[in-house]
This record gives C-alpha cells, sequence and structure tokens, in this order.
C-alpha cells in the first residue's frame, strides 16, 4: 500500500517535471505580478484576502498570548503571576483584539473576500478600490491599538462602560476607542462592498435561490455591518470627547446617563456577536452540502434563517442590561425576543443534521470541523437561552457561565468555521494541499483542547466564580487547572495548522480545480484562480448544491485537466 | 472599432460588464453608504431625544439663546444649495460642461458660506461661554448669560443646559465635518468637469456626490427646528 503510494508520487513528480517543460506554467492571481507594491497596491480581492489572512493571523496570536496569561494567572487563587492591575489589562486587551481584530474581520475579510466575487461568478467585488482601502483602514485602526498596548492597554473591559472608562481609568482608553473606531470603518466597508456585489455581480442565471448558502450569511453579515458599525462608531465617538473635553453625556455626575451607555454599545455590540458567527455558520452549510453530497436540507429555510437572525439580532441587545437599570418589562420584552433568536438558530442546526441522513458523507478535515461547530453551537446557543432568561441570569450574570457561554458560540462557532473553511478553500487559495493526517489530528487536539478549557467555566459560574477577577477561592483551583491545562492543549491545537499551512505552501501536493468533488463556481475555475476569476463568465443553469451525476461544466487549463487526469487525488476526497 | 476609443469605455472600469451594471453598483452603494450614515446621526438624534425627554424646559431656553436668524438664513443657504446641485446633476446628464462646473461652484460657494455662518455663530457661542468644556482658561458659564428677555429668568438646572450645548456642539460639528468633505468631493468633481471627464453616458460620481450633498442638507432640516426652535415659544 505504502509501496504503491509512493510510486504514485514518484511517477506524479516525473509528470511534473516533464509537464513543467513542456507547458509554460499557468498564470494565476498569485504569479500573475510580483513585488511588495503589487500585494500593497493590488485591487485583486484573493490578494486582500490575503492581506486580511496575514493580519488576522498576527491578531490571533496576539489574543492568545494575552489569553496565556490569563490562565496562568489563574492557574493558583492567589494573584502571584501577575496582580489585579496587570490582570485587567490582560483580559481587556484580549477581548478587544480578539472581538475588533480577529473575530470580526476573520470569516467576512478572508474567507469573504475570496470567496464572494468567485461564488457568484464576478471577476471581483463591485468597489475594488475600497476593499483595498478597508485593508488600510483596518491596519490603521490596528496601528492604534497596537500602540495602546505597547503603552500599557486599557483595563476596562472590551465593553468600555462608563463613567468607569470615561473618568476614572488610567488607562488608554482614547487610543483603543480611536482603534476600534478606525477599524469599524472597514467592517462597514466591507459589508458595503459585500451587498452591493451580491445584488448587481451575479452571474447570468445565478437567481437568489440558486446561491450558495455562504453568499446568504454573508449578505445577512453585511447587513448588520452597515446598520449596526455606525452605532459603535458615534458611540466612541461620544466616550472620546467625553474623556478629552470632560463633558458628561454618559457621566451622572453631569447629568449623563452611563445606561444609555451600555444601549448604544450593545445595539451594535449584540448584533456583532451575530457578524462573527453568521460567516461561520455559512461555512458550515457548504461544508456540511458538499461533504455529503447532497442540497441543504429546507435550502430556502437556510436562507432565511440568516436574514431573521440578522433581524432579531438588532432586537434584543437588553438582554445584557437585565441586571442595570432597565425597566423589568422591557427585560421581559428582550427575553423573548432573545429566545426567538434561538428559532432561525435552531432551523439551522436542524437542516444541517438532516441533511446528513443518507448523505455519502466524507469525514475529512474540513467535515470534523463542521461536525464540531454544530456541536459546540448548540451547547453555546442552549447556554444562552439559560441567560436570556431573566431570574437565571440574575444568578449567572458577569460569572463565568457567561464566560463559558460566549466562548462556546466565538472559539467553538466562529474559529471552528474559519479553521474548517480554511482547510476546505486552502487547495483554492494556494493551489496546494494540506497534509490530512497532521490536520485530522489537529482537529481532534483543539476538539479536546477546546472542552477541556471551556467546560469547567460553565460550572465555575454556574457555582458562583465572577469574571475577570485574578483571584478566586481555594475550592475553585481544580477546574481552573483543568480550564488552564485545556488552553495549553488548545494552543497547541492552534500552533499545528500554522506550521502545516505554511508548510504546504511550498510543499503541499498540486490541488486540482476541485480536489472535493464539490459543487459550486469557484470550484468550476483552476486553482489558485486567475486574477479575473473566471477565463470566460460563467452562465448557471443548475440550483444551489444540484449533486447529480450530470457532467459539469468545467472552466478550467490545460494544465489542470492533464493533472486531475494523471495524478492521484489527495487522500480526503477519497 | 473606433467605439473603443469613446468616453463610454473610458468609464467602465475592468470588473463590470457594462455601464449599466457599473452605475446600479454605484447607486446602491451610496445608498447604503446613506443607510450606515443615517444610523451614525440616529446614536446622536436618540441622545438628544433621552435627554430632552428628561430637561425640557432646560433644552427649550438653552435653544433660545441659539441666533435664529443665523440658523435661518443657513437654512436658506443649505436649501439653496440642494437646488444648484440638483442642476449640476441635470446638466452632467445632458452633458453641458461649463453648466456643470458653474453650478458645482456655485454649490460649493453656498456651502463655504453656511460654514462661515456657522463659524460666527460659534464664535458668538464661545464669546458667551456657552462652549460645554471645562478648562483652566476657559469654563462653560450659564449664569452670566443674561439675554434680556423673560427665557433668561426661568429657573434652570445649569447641568442640563450645558447637555443642551454639548449635543449642540456635538451635532452642528459632525454635519459641518460632513459639508468640509463634501466640499472635497466637489472639489474634485470641478476638477473632473474642466477635464471633460461627464458625458451623457457616464455622469454617475456627479449623480452619486449629489445624494450624498441632500443627505447632508436633510440632515440640518432635522437639526434646525430639533435644536433652533424649540425655545422659539419663549419670545
Amino acid at each position: 500500500m505504502r509501496n504503491r503510494r509512493s510510486q504514485r508520487r514518484l511517477s506524479n513528480r516525473v509528470f511534473m517535471e516533464i509537464a513543467e517543460k513542456v507547458i509554460p506554467p499557468r498564470t494565476h492571481y498569485l504569479n500573475a505580478t510580483y513585488g511588495v507594491k503589487s500585494w500593497l497596491l493590488t485591487t485583486d480581492h484573493k490578494r486582500i484576502a490575503l492581506l486580511y489572512l496575514a493580519s488576522v493571523t498576527f491578531f490571533f496570536f496576539l489574543g492568545g498570548l494575552f489569553a496565556v496569561g490569563i490562565r496562568l494567572e489563574l492557574l493558583t487563587p492567589k494573584g502571584d503571576f501577575v496582580q489585579a492591575e496587570t490582570y485587567n489589562r490582560m483580559f481587556t486587551m484580549h477581548g478587544v483584539v480578539m472581538i475588533f481584530f480577529f473575530l470580526i474581520p476573520a470569516i467576512p475579510a478572508v474567507l469573504g473576500n475570496f470567496l464572494v466575487p468567485l461564488m457568484i461568478g464576478a471577476k471581483d467585488l463591485a468597489f475594488p478600490r475600497i476593499n483595498l482601502l478597508s485593508w488600510y483602514i483596518y491596519t490603521l485602526g490596528a496601528a492604534f491599538t497596537v500602540v495602546a498596548i505597547i503603552l500599557g492597554g486599557v483595563d476596562t473591559g472590551w465593553t468600555f462602560y462608563t463613567p468607569y472608562s470615561s473618568t476614572y481609568s488610567n488607562g488608554n482608553v482614547v487610543l483603543t476607542g480611536v482603534g476600534a473606531f478606525i477599524t469599524g470603518f472597514s467592517s462597514i466597508l466591507t459589508g458595503l462592498n459585500f451587498i452591493v456585489t451580491i445584488h448587481t455581480m451575479r452571474a447570468p442565471g445565478l437567481t437568489w435561490f440558486r446561491l450558495p448558502l455562504f453568499i446568504w450569511s454573508h449578505y445577512a453579515t453585511s447587513l448588520i455591518m452597515i446598520l449596526g458599525t455606525p452605532v459603535i462608531a458615534v458611540t466612541l465617538l461620544l466616550l472620546a470627547l467625553e474623556r478629552i473635553v470632560h463633558i458628561g453625556i454618559f457621566d451622572p455626575a453631569l447629568g449623563g446617563d452611563p445606561v444609555l451607555f451600555q444601549h448604544l454599545f450593545w445595539f451594535y455590540s449584540h448584533p456583532a456577536v451575530y457578524i462573527m458567527v453568521l460567516p461561520a455558520m455559512g461555512v458550515i452549510s457548504e461544508l456540511v452540502a458538499n461533504m455529503t453530497r447532497k442540497n441543504i436540507f429546507g435550502y430556502k429555510f437556510v436562507a432565511f434563517a440568516s436574514l431573521a437572525i440578522a433581524v432579531f439580532g438588532f432586537l434584543v441587545w437588553g438582554h445584557h442590561l437585565f441586571v442595570s437599570t432597565q425597566s423589568v418589562y422591557a427585560g421581559m420584552m428582550f427575553s423573548i425576543l432573545s429566545y426567538a433568536v434561538a428559532v432561525p438558530s435552531a432551523v439551522k442546526v436542524f437542516n444541517w443534521t438532516a441533511t446528513l441522513y443518507k448523505g455519502s458523507i466524507s469525514y475529512n478535515t474540513p467535515m470534523l470541523y463542521a461536525f464540531g461547530f454544530i456541536g459546540f453551537f448548540i451547547i453555546g446557543g442552549m447556554t444562552g437561552l439559560f441567560l436570556a432568561a431573566l431570574g437565571v441570569d440574575v444568578h449567572v450574570h458577569d460569572t463565568y457561565f457567561v464566560v463559558a457561554h460566549f466562548h462556546y458560540i466565538m472559539v467553538g462557532g466562529t474559529i471552528m468555521g474559519y479553521l474548517g473553511g480554511m482547510h476546505y478553500w486552502w487547495p483554492k487559495i494556494t493551489g496546494r494541499m494540506y497534509p490530512e493526517a497532521w490536520a485530522r489530528f489537529a482537529a481532534l487536539v483543539i476538539f479536546v483542547g477546546f472542552n477541556l478549557t471551556f467546560f469547567p467555566q460553565f460550572l465555575l459560574g454556574y457555582m458562583g466564580m465572577p469574571r475577570r477577577y485574578y483571584a478566586y477561592p481555594e475550592e475553585f483551583q481544580v477546574l481552573n487547572v483543568m480550564s488552564s491545562a485545556g488552553a495549553s492543549i488548545l494552543g497547541i491545537g492552534y500552533l499545528i495548522p500554522m506550521i502545516y499551512f505554511i508548510w504546504s505552501m511550498r510543499y503541499g501536493p498540486h490541488a486540482s480545480a476541485n480536489p472535493w468533488g464539490a459543487f459550486g463556481l469557484e470550484w468550476r475555475t483552476s486553482s489558485p484562480p486567475p486574477t479575473l476569476n473566471f477565463e470566460k463568465t460563467p452562465v448557471v443553469t443548475w440550483e444551489a448544491y444540484e449533486f447529480t451525476p450530470r457532467d459539469e461544466m468545467v472552466v478550467v487549463s490545460v494544465r489542470d485537466l492533464l493533472d486531475e487526469t494523471l495524478r492521484p487525488r489527495p487522500v480526503g476526497s477519497e | 472599432m473606433a467605439d473603443t476609443h469613446t468616453t463610454t469605455h473610458a468609464g467602465l472600469a475592468h470588473h463590470f460588464d457594462d455601464m449599466e451594471q457599473q452605475r446600479e453598483a454605484g447607486t446602491l452603494g451610496m445608498w447604503a453608504f446613506l443607510v450606515t450614515e443615517v444610523m451614525f446621526f440616529g446614536g446622536l438624534f436618540l441622545a438628544y431625544i433621552l435627554y430632552r425627554a428628561r430637561a425640557p424646559v432646560e433644552f427649550a431656553v438653552a435653544s433660545n439663546s441659539l441666533n435664529v436668524t443665523m440658523g435661518f438664513i443657513n437654512t436658506l443657504v443649505l436649501i439653496c444649495s440642494s437646488l444648484t446641485m440638483a442642476l449640476a446633476v441635470y446638466f452632467s446628464q445632458t452633458g453641458k460642461r461649463n453648466l456643470i462646473v458653474v453650478f458645482l461652484l456655485l454649490t460649493m460657494g453656498l456651502g463655504l458660506t453656511f460654514l462661515v455662518i456657522k463659524g460666527f455663530e460659534y464664535h458668538e457661542k464661545y464669546v458667551e461661554h456657552h462652549i460645554p468644556v471645562r478648562f483652566a482658561t476657559y469654563e462653560f458659564n450659564w449664569e452670566g448669560h443674561a439675554s434680556g428677555h423673560e427665557a433668561a429668568s426661568i429657573p434652570v438646572d445649569d447641568g442640563k443646559v450645558e447637555m443642551f450645548f454639548w449635543l449642540y456642539f456635538a451635532m452642528t460639528g459632525v454635519h459641518a465635518l460632513h459639508m468640509i468633505i463634501g466640499l472635497g468631493i466637489l472639489a474634485t468633481l470641478v476638477l473632473m468637469a474642466r477635464r471633460g471627464r461627464f458625458t451623457p453616458d457616464y455622469h454617475s460620481p456627479v449623480e452619486l456626490s449629489g445624494l450624498y450633498w441632500h443627505f447632508v442638507d436633510i440632515v440640518w432640516i432635522f437639526l434646525f427646528p430639533l435644536l433652533y426652535l424649540v425655545g422659539a415659544h419663549l419670545h
């Protein structure tokens, strides 16, 4: 077996050597032009996606570094690694970096940027220069935040609650706030670009209900981006002005109302949770459909569920204010509406699960992440319902129960979706396959590490351990040690893909145009795609995920066709 | 074909199939952007509603101290600028290059007039110590306010009056910033129009900038009564 495979690999290499001499190298978006300038001034959505990939990866590991600090401190009940002040800054910077600079841009700006035009058969996004501008704005905002970190960070929590942030905190509130403010505009521009692109640039024949569900979820995400982000922008602007010129729009000493800040903040920041998780849901829909080789069960319901989540998402922010001065009647409304969001979310989970039924399931890495996502999302979502219940929330508000809940959504949901998507589209992005065995191993490590990190936090929170404290009573130590141990496993789990992805860019086996036998326009062009995506504009005559034995229209170069017929298929696709 | 050298094709970006698609994308993009602007100003309007509901008397009294005449003139100036902008768009559609430039310049002139008048108003507020900041050299002071008419005699909470001025400066300030950005856009359009970039087939930039300009005007149409007229009954 092993011998035969290495023999095939050998003949493949011989073939490639001959091919490279006979056929001139194909021009694609990666080798079309060279030099730093050709990347920094590019308007190609695929290159901009890679610029974002580099940036968000940097911030992911930076945010992870702060998480390491937090988990180290919480190994022991007493404050020995750091003291309260430093600890407060660490969890704040962990939140700010992870949310504004990783989770929000991760899937839309990397995978969305790369795939939206490919999936709808367009040459680029509607506004390519605005797309590049959005990356520069992101970088500028990031620079402000990095400077704030270097100057000592900020200690308000990522929520910047007033009047602590506007009056009393002695951290770099303004710098960090300005960083988040600026980055918000990159998010607005990305959302705007997606909406216009999806409306006006679809290939002939690609009607709304033929769109991949990835596009639907990105459309819903974009709606939230353009409707919500301006509100956080004006809120942070007011906060900064208040801190600089000491006038109290949020300061009770000056007649202001600190709860107004919470309302404005969560009016954006709750929908922002859906900015983070909706794109991941889009990825999961793609993975489930393509790895079971079936159309998603109830396609239209899943499509509309995305929109429903976006709309309901704007009506539930008050569930963050159950224990502030919000009226109890408002609390009841917000509680009911929060339950309502669970309906479209559950529709998605049920439909993904129903799709598996009688499907031809491939248990490869992307699918492992999809399974992980579904399981974590169920746990994270159900505990969200606990928190939406007024009485239960009073008990667990501001405890580790909340921390565990949203990490199940953001880490268990968004990052699992992001990694699943990265593995699935990696051959399209780079033209190379990742090592499947290592990838499955890493997925397993992440699964174990994640649960060990965050499940004990549910128990801690339920027993009453408040969040955001650097010290805790001794009876909580066992569970905290479990959590820290899990975090170190999780950290290793994230490093493994980092290493083999970089390795595969150079040494990975070449990928064919469609290594998964997947559906969707992005698989009907070569890997990596040419700068203008398709050699000729595709005409769509099929429904979404219409898996039939019929010959699929393939727009590929001669070289790819040769690759496809003469080379062994990658392990994962068997 | 000589066709490929006409201006129709010069304005078409590489990733669009035809001019129609490009125009649709641009228009939708601008409207979506204006939606984000509505949400941006929405946060300020929400704060205004909240604090005015809590301090209706103070808001009326403080509003009464604003210069309604200047505010009214500014309203007229902006409405006129909307007309000249609309005419610039019209002439870009009909392809009258010189008239585009004339009306864009007129619009810019009116926009500048607005900002100058606004500057005089701000200066007046500065002299009266009505700018709500607390520095060592300059402090907000409502005590010394003596406008001579009965509104001044109504007892008010100074802190709430200050809140009105805080909102006044935040809202008009953000609006003025949008005006300044608008002037920059118009200046670019003037340069483009002088080079003959706009034709009946390609005039989206003028049209879309017009949408932006009208939006900024409309924001003022809301700001004027909310800030200047809520105390008019006290005269």
